[in-house]
């Protein structure tokens, strides 16, 4: 399969990549630029646990083709904390216990840092509703919810 | 389980005391696990890459009963890019062999068959051949090319249907075995066992009661949904030995199934278990592990599978669907008098469901005198049930929990109030072996009695629902090293997988209150294969309970060492040293006066006085610490759509000494939810080829942020007497009561009694439908 070069820019880097044509952007994330914080759960745009945004807009990097991404500009959540200090949702998902199994944290931390960016203060069912699209299995969403509102609160000051 | 109980085993009586750091809440900041959790750097079985890796995909049945005439691999073999193709053929047979694995026991016979089909194809995902190639693209295009000629038969789905006389057979050397049963070798059945236990007289118990209740409930297959599909990745060295990356609850027995199903000695193999993205139960049995191994010894090269979701609903254990049976009966004045109880339990393609466990909770709440269990494990074309969070009890005490609740509403009761009349306590006997012992149900009740959630008011169609439950904490093999580093800082390894970061936690707390040091200076680490000695599987709830007795008795070896190099610089007896507050000190004023010396001080005084500070525990854990907990939940029913909202939620459970409760709140938390959306959505939907029609999470719909609201928690602490803090296991009891509570709310609400799952608008508008034609039809 013949492989298309794309030039794109993630978490601030601007970077080279072979990708196939068929290849979603989740897999080039992972499988090709080895950056594998961003998690696959189901490849059917279902579950949030490849959450990225791509130029601010929140998606599924399971349902984005690579060769989409040329050109853009890609968060994932290893440029998240700026060098060794912690965004204050990955400090308040840590001081909530938000966190159990962790493999829809990283996602969840996407969506969640996207929804404040567009709602700075949520109420409990707008955090709900705003994480929705990412499903957790081990915490029953609630620890999830608090570091949230938490987080939005520590945030505004 | 499977295993008698060994006078070998360990038990350390509770001891009463005040901690500084268990039971409290250090910085979570400090959590072994926590900052890699939110980074994305924490790696999980996918995240591994090997050098020089291909990429294996398993090609798997579309046909849910088929025999395998044959395989033709040979254009596959020939695709440029493919470097090895794996069928049955490449696999050794298997004799009849039983094993635990977790909570379930396996029969190697059906292990080998389930990873990869003989004779037959049993269920629509079955694995019948599996590709390494260079690339995923190359293997999905070798797949296309391997011809298989099947001959499709007959299916069966369902529970009742299998156990009927004319039902298709999956086996054919399958025969009931069990309880009043004489193996009939000319009556081949589904049904592979029957069981029965009882106590007294149960048909003396009916006649003394004044009110009996009759239920019949049937429930769907649901699956654990974690969302981390299988993923491994082996490498096969020219060596002979092997190691495997992987997903697992419990690498040690990993290991020990993949040395039978590859034929090679147990010590050549190292499993490494990732870090786990959630199992709940479905992570203790291996899919891609050998099929991994042998491809990578056939290609020489290390070699990736993941499942995707669409394999992992398809292929992977889901809970058994059931159809069960109770009849139950109570005096006038609200004793209950008799219970009986029938479970119908799928085991899905080869037999051994969760049957065994899921009957010693039947009615495992309630201190009964007449009791009659019976229930069959049934065969079907489905894939094999694997454990799924108190493997089988969600579904009896739906039956069990709503017949309570009926019985309490015929003699006129409260139904919290019926429960304590008929609850269990220490003494106790159970209808299957020992009397309790010192157990926390009653206090599960009377705490609910007294919640601010009993006076919150409820609207029209809103009701509330109560429901128990009871699972007990498996013990077994444990062991745990510590070494104590040179500045003074501690290093635990341990081999309970943890699948939460609760364990790293709790061990860590547990670590630094026993040696006297700061949370932050102990570090915890789960150890591959090659690390410590056997440790059985994180499934029973026996993580942390069992984990932790391995980790006091590994740090209390350590501090004998530490008091030992204490004894020696002083020049007295290691009894005449004790250890308290983080420091050697002599027992006495009569020992003689040295000044105390602090675990980091001992540890630069090590190496002349015999080595380094280290601790070790290789011990099998007695079982023991049951848990009970209780369950409130307030619903609202749309009498227009059926949909039923989840309002209000509070959960009552006995942990025996919370550790570290905000982890305990979580598990608390997180089985509800779970339970919840079994009850609510969850289900397994077969089309009438016997095909999966919703595996995906669009169709298998698990509950999300916005379907449920705040769980309020109360952690009741009555003690584990055989546990030094007094542990119990509490991962599983959530998910218990969820299913009775909601039906019974529903009922509290509408005034319809709904005993089928899941509770999904279709099935409450029928009800509501059938209770009062006129009014729905509005």
């Amino acid at each position: 399969m013949t492989k298309h070069h794309i030039q794109t820019t993630l978490n601030g880097d601007e970077i080279d990549v072979l990708v196939e044509p068929t290849q979603s952007l989740l897999d080039v994330l992972r499988d090709e630029l080895h950056m594998t914080g961003t998690k696959e759960g189901c490849a059917t745009g279902d579950c949030g646990a490849c959450s990225v945004t791509i130029d601010g807009n929140l998606v599924c990097s399971c349902l984005v083709l690579g060769v989409e991404a040329g050109g853009r500009n890609i968060e994932t959540i290893e440029g998240m904390a700026d060098g060794d200090q912690l965004h204050p949702l990955q400090e308040k998902f840590i001081e909530h216990v938000a966190l159990q199994c962790g493999i829809c944290t990283p996602g969840l931390l996407i969506a969640a840092k996207h929804l404040l960016e567009e709602n700075p203060d949520p109420t409990e069912e707008e955090v709900r509703y705003g994480l929705a699209g990412n499903l957790c299995r081990c915490t029953g969403y609630q620890k999830v919810v608090e570091a949230v509102l938490d987080a939005a609160q520590v945030m505004q000051k | 389980m499977g295993m008698k109980p060994s006078p070998y085993a360990t038990k350390i009586p509770y001891e009463e005391k005040d901690n500084k750091v268990v039971g409290g809440r250090p910085n979570p900041a400090d959590r072994s696990d926590a900052i890699d959790k939110v980074t994305g750097r924490a790696r999980y079985a996918a995240d591994y890459n090997l050098p020089g890796q291909l990429i294996g995909k398993v090609l798997r049945s579309p046909h849910a009963h088929a025999i395998i005439k044959s395989i033709d691999t040979s254009e596959a073999e020939k695709l440029p890019g493919v470097k090895a193709v794996v069928t049955r053929d490449d696999f050794p047979d298997m004799e009849v062999e039983h094993a635990a694995s977790g909570e379930l026991m396996v029969n190697f016979r059906d292990v080998t068959r389930n990873m990869m089909a003989r004779e037959k194809a049993l269920y629509d995902g079955h694995p019948v051949a599996a590709v390494a190639a260079l690339s995923e693209s190359i293997a999905k295009e070798a797949m296309k090319l391997i011809k298989v000629d099947y001959e499709v038969l007959p299916h069966v789905i369902d529970v009742r249907d299998a156990m009927k006389d004319d039902a298709p057979l999956l086996h054919e050397e399958l025969f009931t075995k069990g309880a009043g049963i004489e193996p009939d070798p000319s009556k081949k059945s589904n049904i592979a066992t029957r069981m029965e236990s009882r106590l007294g007289d149960i048909e003396e118990g009916f006649k003394q009661a004044d009110f009996i209740v009759e239920h019949e409930s049937n429930t769907k297959a649901a699956h654990q949904g974690y969302i981390e599909p299988q993923a491994s990745v082996a490498n096969f060295t020219e060596g002979g030995t092997i190691e495997v990356y992987t997903g697992t609850q419990g690498h040690h027995v990993f290991r020990a199934q993949l040395a039978k199903l590859l034929k090679m000695d147990i010590s050549k193999i190292k499993v490494v278990p990732a870090e786990l993205g959630g199992g709940f139960g479905g992570k203790n049995n291996v899919y891609l592990e050998p099929l991994a191994a042998q491809l990578s010894r056939m290609a020489n090269r290390p070699v990736k599978m993941v499942m995707t979701r669409d394999e992992v609903f398809r292929a992977t254990g889901p809970t058994s669907g059931t159809n069960c049976k109770v009849r139950m009966g109570c005096t006038r004045d609200g004793r209950i008098t008799a219970a009986q109880a029938e479970l119908n339990y799928q085991a899905g393609a080869f037999p051994g469901s969760s049957l065994p466990l899921a009957s010693i909770t039947v009615f495992t709440r309630y201190d009964l005198e007449n009791v009659l269990v019976v229930g069959h494990d049934v065969v079907c074309n489905r894939p094999k049930v694997a454990a799924y969070r108190a493997p089988g009890a969600p579904m009896i005490a739906f039956a069990v929990e709503t017949a309570i609740d009926d019985l309490a509403r015929q003699c006129g009761m409260d139904p919290i109030d019926f429960r304590l009349k008929n609850a269990a306590k220490q003494g106790t006997q159970t209808h299957f072996g020992p009397p309790l012992g010192q157990i926390g149900y009653i206090e599960t009740l009377e705490a609910a009695k007294a919640s601010p959630h009993m006076n919150e008011p409820l609207g029209p169609n809103q009701g509330r629902g109560i429901a128990s439950g009871f699972w007990f904490t498996i013990g077994n093999d444990t062991s745990a090293t510590i070494n104590i580093s040179e500045d003074g800082t501690a290093s635990l390894i341990f081999g309970t997988v943890d699948v939460t970061g609760g364990m790293r936690s709790a061990f860590a707390m547990i670590v630094a209150e026993e040696l006297g040091i700061p949370f932050e200076k102990v570090r915890t680490q789960v150890g591959d294969t090659s690390a410590l000695g056997f440790n059985f599987m994180t499934a029973g709830s026996r993580g942390t309970a069992a984990g932790s007795m391995a980790v006091v008795k590994a740090t209390r070896d350590a501090i004998h060492r530490a008091c030992e190099i204490a004894a020696r610089k002083w020049e007295v007896e290691t009894d005449q040293v004790v250890w308290e507050n983080g420091h050697a000190r002599p027992a006495s004023a009569n020992v003689g006066d040295f000044e105390p010396l602090s675990l980091a001080q001992l540890c630069r005084e090590a190496t002349w006085f015999g080595g380094t500070i280290a601790g070790h525990a290789e011990i099998n854990v007695a079982m023991g610490g049951p848990g009970f907990g209780t369950h409130l939940v307030d619903v609202d029913v749309d009498r227009q759509t059926g949909l039923v909202k989840v309002l209000r939620y509070s959960i009552f459970q006995d942990a025996g000494k919370a550790v570290y409760p905000a982890f305990i709140e979580g598990q608390f938390q997180g089985g509800a939810v779970q339970g919840i959306g079994m009850a609510l959505n969850e289900e397994y939907i077969y089309s009438d080829k016997g095909t999966m029609e919703n595996p995906g999470f669009l169709d298998y719909r698990v509950p999300v942020a916005s379907d449920v609201p705040m769980i309020n928690t109360h952690i009741v602490e009555v003690p584990n007497p055989d546990h030094p803090y007094g542990v119990r296991g509490i991962g599983e009891v959530p998910i218990i009561p969820p299913l009775a509570a909601i039906s019974n709310a529903i009922h509290d609400a509408v005034g319809v009694r709904l005993l089928d799952h899941p509770m999904s608008p279709p099935k409450v508008l029928k009800a509501l439908d059938e209770a009062a034609p006129a009014e729905a039809a509005e």
